[in-house]
């Protein structure tokens, strides 16, 4: 469904990334996993299109269904973009505009893919928060994004991001900002969302943890590279990648190594 | 396992209070006592808002309880004043979460470590070389650091630069506030290692606030779990999973991600979010997450009960109140 072929991405003269290679298929959850800096975020907005200043993928090609989304207009974009994929941020708060209600920014999004009155907007705005087990929607779309917890903020975040029911969803550390508990209530919601709607998931996270438990494949990555990549069971057991033993290693785990 | 000649560091029925809109009050922390032990490292754990920080803060003298003592070798830290208030702050040293944030941008890494040294007129000017390069090489990075400013640094080495200026006056007690949250998992563990090489050669406490069990296991003597402003549960940092009582500290522990887990079992985890510290609910405040809640839970707050001498725990179900009703 989404082929990642060879591709090179500079920010400037030197390349992020470099020889990225990715297949996809559809419902399918692949992680990225690498230390800061090593050019997780930057692939996850390629695909998007939305490589902040002066980012550009110089070689490569990103094929969705097929087809090339390298050189889409503005329009096409606006059209590929929520619906067909979609983006869920580390902190959504931080995506949303701090001067806005909740229900205006949601209204304007829904009404911006859909031409439909203010009044269906709404309503499909709450139907949809209240689909991500966020209790009296209502009350949330009344609310400015910093009167709402970040678990909360997340699955705002996800109801916006998944409200047309997208192919392909993007998520950069979407757990990272919040609680162990809160985590594995995102974790566990993003699981269903592939069960439900047959979603395929890129989650960029530093959490091997989580990459673990959600995903089929992983993918290492380091400086730029792609260090190792394999499905879950062939990662967490049988590679023989001294970077990826040394990731694996450096988890806390219940009942493991103490130093005390 | 703990002997009481080597406590430290003691607070008793620390409460804290703050004014809030329409009259209201918002209790942060409620009622804690916990102790700290020579050279053992305390682990305070509970999610974002339960009051963990504002406790660690009572610590390091920059907010004072509403009621309640903190005893440091029997004296009482959150009665002093001026001069001597200053000079207690040589024993009582602090870590924050983001290295970032904790620094002079505009000093010098020399001058960041060799500041509290000078402060209490430690070394003299001339020597604060020679005194950075030490620092630093105890924290496992190049002397020559020393020149550089914290921009120059990744997050990691600003944490160990952090570390170096925390152990410079070398304190009894260093509080951790979430020091390795901002870090990746790999640099997270050399941090780790560090501190706690550190403390085996320097015989430091520590408290360490995180919100992971499965990290703060790896390395605490004792954990504290904290709910809405309560300690619900004090047990020793070894083999929690089999040893954790309370339904919460369950809960926590059953919301670690484990590259070791079975996969195929869905990741259990509590409901919704902690109520608002503003409307804690009578009796227990976990009542409403919490699959054991009894009828006793929603009007009669647990007492905190023993169940072995290390070992405290707030809960109902083991209280003779839960076991008769």
């Amino acid at each position: 469904m989404l082929d990642i072929n060879d591709v090179t991405i500079s920010y400037g003269k030197t390349p992020t990334v470099k020889d990225f290679s990715l297949h996809m298929d559809e419902g399918q959850i692949i992680s990225l996993v690498g230390e800061s800096g090593s050019g997780k975020t930057t692939v996850i907005r390629a695909v998007l299109g939305l490589l902040p200043g002066g980012g550009k993928v110089t070689e490569g090609d990103i094929l969705y269904q097929g087809k090339t989304l390298l050189n889409l207009t503005k329009d096409q974009w606006r059209k590929m973009r929520g619906s067909e994929i979609s983006m869920i941020f580390q902190d959504s708060g931080a995506m949303m505009n701090p001067t806005k209600k909740v229900g205006a920014a949601f209204v304007e999004y829904i009404r911006t893919h859909e031409n439909i009155s203010k009044a269906e907007a709404w309503k499909k705005g709450v139907d949809m928060l209240e689909r991500m087990r966020l209790p009296s929607g209502d009350n949330i779309m009344r609310s400015y994004p910093f009167q709402l917890s970040g678990g909360m903020r997340q699955r705002v975040g996800i109801a916006m991001g998944m409200t047309y029911q997208p192919k392909i969803l993007l998520a950069d550390e979407p757990t990272s900002a919040l609680d162990v508990t809160t985590q594995a209530q995102i974790v566990r919601q993003m699981m269903e969302l592939r069960d439900e709607y047959g979603t395929s998931i890129i989650i960029v996270t530093h959490n091997l943890g989580v990459a673990a438990y959600m995903s089929d494949y992983i993918v290492v990555m380091k400086n730029g590279f792609i260090e190792d990549k394999g499905d879950r069971d062939h990662m967490l057991h049988h590679t023989d990648n001294p970077y990826t033993q040394k990731l694996l290693a450096a988890v806390p785990s219940l009942g493991g190594a103490r130093y005390v | 396992m703990f002997d009481e000649k080597d406590m430290i560091l003691e607070a008793k029925h620390v409460t804290r209070r703050f004014p809030a809109s329409g009259g209201r009050e918002l209790t942060a922390c409620n009622d804690i006592s916990l102790k700290f032990y020579k050279g053992k490292t305390l682990g305070l754990v509970g999610e974002s808002g339960c009051g963990k920080s504002t406790f660690m803060n009572f610590l390091v003298s920059l907010d004072k309880p509403t009621e309640g003592e903190i005893f440091f070798h029997g004296k009482d830290i959150t009665k002093m004043k001026g001069e001597e208030l200053r000079q207690n702050r040589q024993n009582i040293q602090m870590v924050f979460q983001d290295p970032n944030g904790s620094f002079n941008p505009k000093m010098r890494i020399r001058d960041i470590i060799c500041e509290p040294l000078l402060n209490f007129g430690r070394i003299k000017k001339s020597e604060k070389d020679a005194v950075a390069r030490k620092y630093l090489e105890m924290v496992e990075l190049p002397g020559d650091f020393a020149d550089r400013f914290p921009h120059n640094m990744s997050g990691g080495q600003r944490q160990r630069v952090a570390i170096a200026r925390a152990i410079a006056l070398e304190p009894e007690l260093i509080v951790m506030d979430e020091a390795t949250s901002a870090l990746d998992v790999s640099v997270q563990k050399t941090i780790i290692e560090l501190i706690v090489d550190l403390q085996k050669k320097k015989n430091i406490s520590i408290g360490f606030i995180c919100h992971d069990l499965g990290l703060i296991q790896s390395f605490a003597h004792q954990i504290a779990v904290m709910y809405l402003g309560n300690i619900i549960e004090v047990l020793p940092g070894e083999n929690i999973a089999e040893t954790a009582k309370h339904p919460y500290t369950h809960a926590l522990l059953g919301a670690v991600f484990d590259i070791e887990m079975d996969f195929s079992k869905k990741i259990e985890s509590i409901e919704g979010e902690a109520p608002s510290p503003l409307d804690v609910p009578e009796g227990c405040p976990f009542q409403d997450r919490c699959d054991k809640c009894m009828e006793i839970c929603r009007h009669k707050r647990p007492e905190t009960v023993s169940l072995s001498p290390d070992h405290l725990v707030a809960c109902h179900l083991f209280t003779n109140g839960g076991a008769n009703e």
